[in-house]
């Protein structure tokens, strides 16, 4: 069972190689370096603030992108082409298919993620000629955009195991969007009434919650993380992933390949 | 079959625990870091920024910065914080994503100006915005009298409150009580009446119920000021007639000729201190009090929810 | 120990978005197929062969009934190592080459890894692919990937193989080599399933076949079982320019080419002709029994199932 999963993880990694979706990263360094430079050229003592923000929400923008756009496609894709007809006929349980395409997205994004680290890192480095300790912090940071990865990976996988790509891109972004406002969510449920309270209460905690992951500013400002707070993002990330991974089976089992 | 039945349970009860677990977890993280969003605030507070990151959004985003101040002011509140750093940016942000939310402004006058643990003490800020907010909303009295009585309320500058009121008073459609308030700083700035005016017209006049709750506090400390001062005036007659402090309550009052025991806006009577000081009986119940109070008390804020 | 045994399964599709209506796409079916035959399901499109072939592969679930594939449950996963799917018009990950695609399957299917090369590239030279095994399978054409898929659906030696219109869009050069290959297969003691439009080949390979129509089985049982069912004719051919009148008379069917004849006569009237010909002293070249075709009998099916059913309604 275990090997099945990690044989479907690898051949998906390699699809979205061999897809050319690595050459994103080639964008990303461009515009990385490009931002360094001209940012090191005007010095007006933030520089290294602006490296920090700007690779940061970069890496997470395109790995949010990167995600959805592969991930919609994962089962969907499968099922259009035909692919799926002759896996399926193998001795692979359908849930081991979307728990191996699970890994094989997400880990294809931590290798994104990582390479995109060393461009921030190296652009860092430029603006700022040295590393300070608290430049760990920058670590921090991008851990919570992999879990951040790792929920929309779920979702994407999720909306893709029912629904037409189009469809379930415009749905994934959407959930990112909202996930964004989670907290304002969850604040306007708190002052609502009645059922309407309920309901959006309920609405609150079942989409995924982003606020605590963005820590892009404070670490920007040296600012350091509560470990507690690692634990308890990393903890909320697998338990939503499990939730949304759960739905996917539930779905996919059920569904006739047409 | 039994098989995908098999798989389809255990999916199901993934399904709801990873839920359940997923919003403890949440529900956790929350109480850890309260204001998550809100730090960003402080490094994230240049209107103009935010504006543009809007994409043309700005009345959604100013809701939700509306809310968010809202919920930063009383949770704080609640907590009994000593600041409120976050407000007037967080207020600045809202007004400037939408200049004519009026609440935002009203919202300021009542708490950005007041010392802590009441406000976030900072009156030049409230000057400020309500400054802004009046030059985006011309036509709307209500900014007028919610500045002139931060000049009348915080900085007792009645000078300055007077002209406010008269500018306001000006305004098409505005509230006669204007042109009285005006009038009523001129001479009668110091006195209970007049504050007690101003207040009943800051509870009638708006909807939002923290202001609505504030306004009730100061009426009510109004009432417990006047009459300890009365009370305070007869003890004193009472010292240059007989020489020496009343003995009790009873006896002060017996001296002026009152029936009746004066008791304070919750119905308990107030109490003589054997040093002649007239005291509240329960100090808490009366934030806004000056007087009453006992020495070297200070006080916590409270709000009742009737005006009385 | 029956390979295939079909026990009354069902598809019924419910069609549109507001109000649902069932559309039957498979009648219970009844159906055995023996150990070691090849099988042929042959139907016009849209019969039902596809649903079949989905039901049998899980990949589609049934409204009703049941089947025992190799003796088992069909939906006991232990089944699929067993067998193999060739779909219709197949296609693979395009990104892969057939030799990764074959390691890929043969990992899925549980192959071990020394196995697993051996057989990889034993499967590549039966298919005829070795020499473009790098080739990425984007670049291969209809026929190639057929054999690819051929290739994927033999590669982990299953007992049973399912084929769904192997032949389709193939030249005939192509629909030749898979008719070899399934000889083949057949000559290793698989059984083979397959499904497909085109009468002439079921008649070239199928021990069996059964005849499915709008969703209904119409009949099962060996070519020759079926097809004798229908009357013999027998072709003669002698040298000459015209028909005499008495042969024409018999209400055979002639043509002339240059100086042949041939016409086409019941088989009980072979005896009659012969003394015709005799009398007008023409040149008998050639006296064949004309095998009635597997087409004649599905058509006359077909035609009388159709018949049932515009009296019905």
């Amino acid at each position: 069972m275990r090997t099945r999963i990690s044989h479907i993880a690898s051949n998906t990694f390699r699809e979205a190689v061999r897809d050319r979706v690595l050459y994103n990263l080639i964008a990303f360094v461009l515009l990385l370096s490009g931002a360094a430079i001209l940012v090191g050229q005007i010095s007006i003592e933030i520089e290294k603030l602006v490296v920090i923000n700007l690779g940061l929400t970069a890496v997470s923008l395109f790995g949010v992108v990167i995600a959805i756009f592969i991930g919609i496609g994962l089962v969907s894709k499968e099922i259009e082409k035909r692919t799926l007809y002759t896996v399926l006929s193998r001795p692979v349980r359908r849930w081991e298919f979307i728990v191996g395409k699970f890994f094989g997205l997400a880990g294809t994004l931590v290798v994104n993620t990582f390479f995109m680290a060393i461009g921030v890192f190296a652009a860092l480095f430029y603006v700022s000629h040295k590393f300070v300790r608290a430049d760990a912090l920058i670590l921090v940071a991008l851990y919570f955009i992999i879990l951040e990865f790792l929920i929309i990976c779920s979702l994407a996988l999720l909306f893709s195991s029912f629904s037409s790509p189009l469809l379930s891109a415009v749905f994934a972004f959407s959930l990112f969007v909202i996930g964004s406002f989670a907290e304002d969510l969850r604040n306007f449920a708190g002052m609502a009434h009645g059922v309407s309270r309920w309901l959006a209460t309920g609405a609150a905690y079942l989409v995924p919650n982003f606020s605590a992951f963005n820590v892009i500013s404070s670490i920007a400002h040296e600012q350091p993380v509560a470990g507690q707070l690692i634990l308890q993002n990393t903890l909320y990330a697998v338990f939503y992933a499990i939730m949304a991974l759960s739905g996917a089976v539930l779905i996919f089992e059920r569904r006739d390949l047409k | 079959m039994k098989h995908r039945q098999k798989i389809s349970i255990i999916a199901g009860a993934c399904l709801v625990l990873s839920l359940a677990a997923s919003a403890i977890v949440l529900h956790r993280t929350d109480q850890l870091r309260p204001q998550a969003t809100l730090d960003e605030v402080l490094f994230l507070n240049s209107p103009k920024v935010i504006k543009r990151a809007s994409l043309g959004y700005d009345g959604l985003m100013a809701c939700i910065y509306w809310t968010r101040a809202v919920q930063y002011f009383g949770n704080r509140h609640h907590n009994d914080a000593v600041s409120y750093n976050l407000l007037a940016p967080l207020l600045e942000i809202t007004t400037h994503l939408d200049p004519h939310l009026l609440v935002a402004y009203e919202f300021g006058s009542s708490f950005l100006a007041p010392k802590p643990p009441f406000g976030a003490g900072q009156p030049k800020n409230a000057i400020e915005l309500m400054d802004y907010g009046i030059q985006n909303n011309p036509d709307n009295w209500h900014l007028y009298y919610d500045l002139g009585f931060i000049y009348y309320t915080e900085l007792k500058d009645y000078k300055k409150a007077a002209e406010t009121f008269e500018r306001g008073s000006t305004v098409p459609n505005a509230h006669p009580f204007l042109r009285i308030f005006a009038a009523q700083m001129a001479q009668h700035a110091g006195e209970y009446q007049t504050a007690r005016m101003l207040w009943s017209a800051a509870y009638q006049t708006s909807q939002d119920q923290l202001i609505k709750q504030n306004a009730v506090e100061h009426l009510r400390a109004l009432r417990v000021d006047e009459d300890v001062d009365h009370l305070q005036q007869a003890v004193t007659r009472f010292g240059e007639r007989t020489g020496r402090l009343p003995a009790s309550m009873a006896e002060l009052l017996a001296a002026e000729g009152l029936a009746g025991i004066p008791v304070d806006p919750d119905g308990h009577p107030y109490k003589l201190t054997p040093e002649g000081r007239v005291e509240v009986r329960v100090p808490d119940d009366f934030a806004f009090a000056t007087k009453g109070l006992p020495p070297g008390y200070k006080p916590q804020p409270k709000f009742h929810s009737q005006a009385q | 120990m029956p390979a295939i045994e079909i026990l009354g399964l069902e598809k019924t599709y419910q069609v549109g978005f507001w109000r649902k209506r069932p559309k039957c796409a498979l009648h219970p079916l009844q159906l055995t197929v023996e150990d070691g035959e090849i099988f042929g399901f042959l139907g016009p499109n849209g019969a039902g062969k596809t649903t079949t072939l989905k039901l049998l592969m899980g990949l589609v679930f049934p409204t009703a009934g049941s089947a025992r594939i190799l003796g088992r449950d069909w939906t006991d996963p232990s089944v699929k190592a067993q067998i193999g799917f060739l779909p219709e018009q197949p296609y693979f990950y395009d990104y892969l080459t057939a030799h990764e695609l074959l390691e890929y399957y043969g990992q899925l299917s549980g192959v071990p890894a020394k196995q697993r090369k051996l057989r990889v590239e034993q499967v590549l030279e039966q298919v005829g692919l070795r020499d473009v095994q790098g080739v990425q399978l984007r670049k291969f054409s209809k026929g190639m990937l057929q054999r690819v898929g051929i290739g994927q659906a033999i590669l982990h030696d299953p007992k049973l193989v399912f084929f769904d219109e192997p032949m389709s869009g193939l030249d005939p050069m192509g629909r030749r080599e898979v008719r070899d290959l399934m000889e083949q297969l057949k000559h290793e003691g698989k059984t083979v399933f397959f499904s497909t439009h085109i009468l002439s080949d079921a008649e070239a390979l199928c021990d069996r076949v059964a005849i499915i129509h709008n969703g209904e089985l119409r009949g099962v049982g060996a070519i020759e079982d079926l097809t004798s069912s229908v009357q013999g004719k027998v072709e003669v051919i002698w040298q000459g320019t015209q028909v005499p009148a008495s042969i024409k008379a018999l209400g055979a069917e002639c043509h002339v080419t240059g100086d042949r004849v041939r016409a086409v006569i019941a088989e009980n009237q072979q005896d009659a002709v012969i003394d015709i010909l005799r009398r007008e002293r023409q040149r008998l070249i050639a006296i064949t029994p004309v095998r009635t075709s597997l087409e004649a009998y599905f058509v006359e099916k077909l035609r009388r199932a159709e018949t049932t059913a515009g009296r019905a309604s």
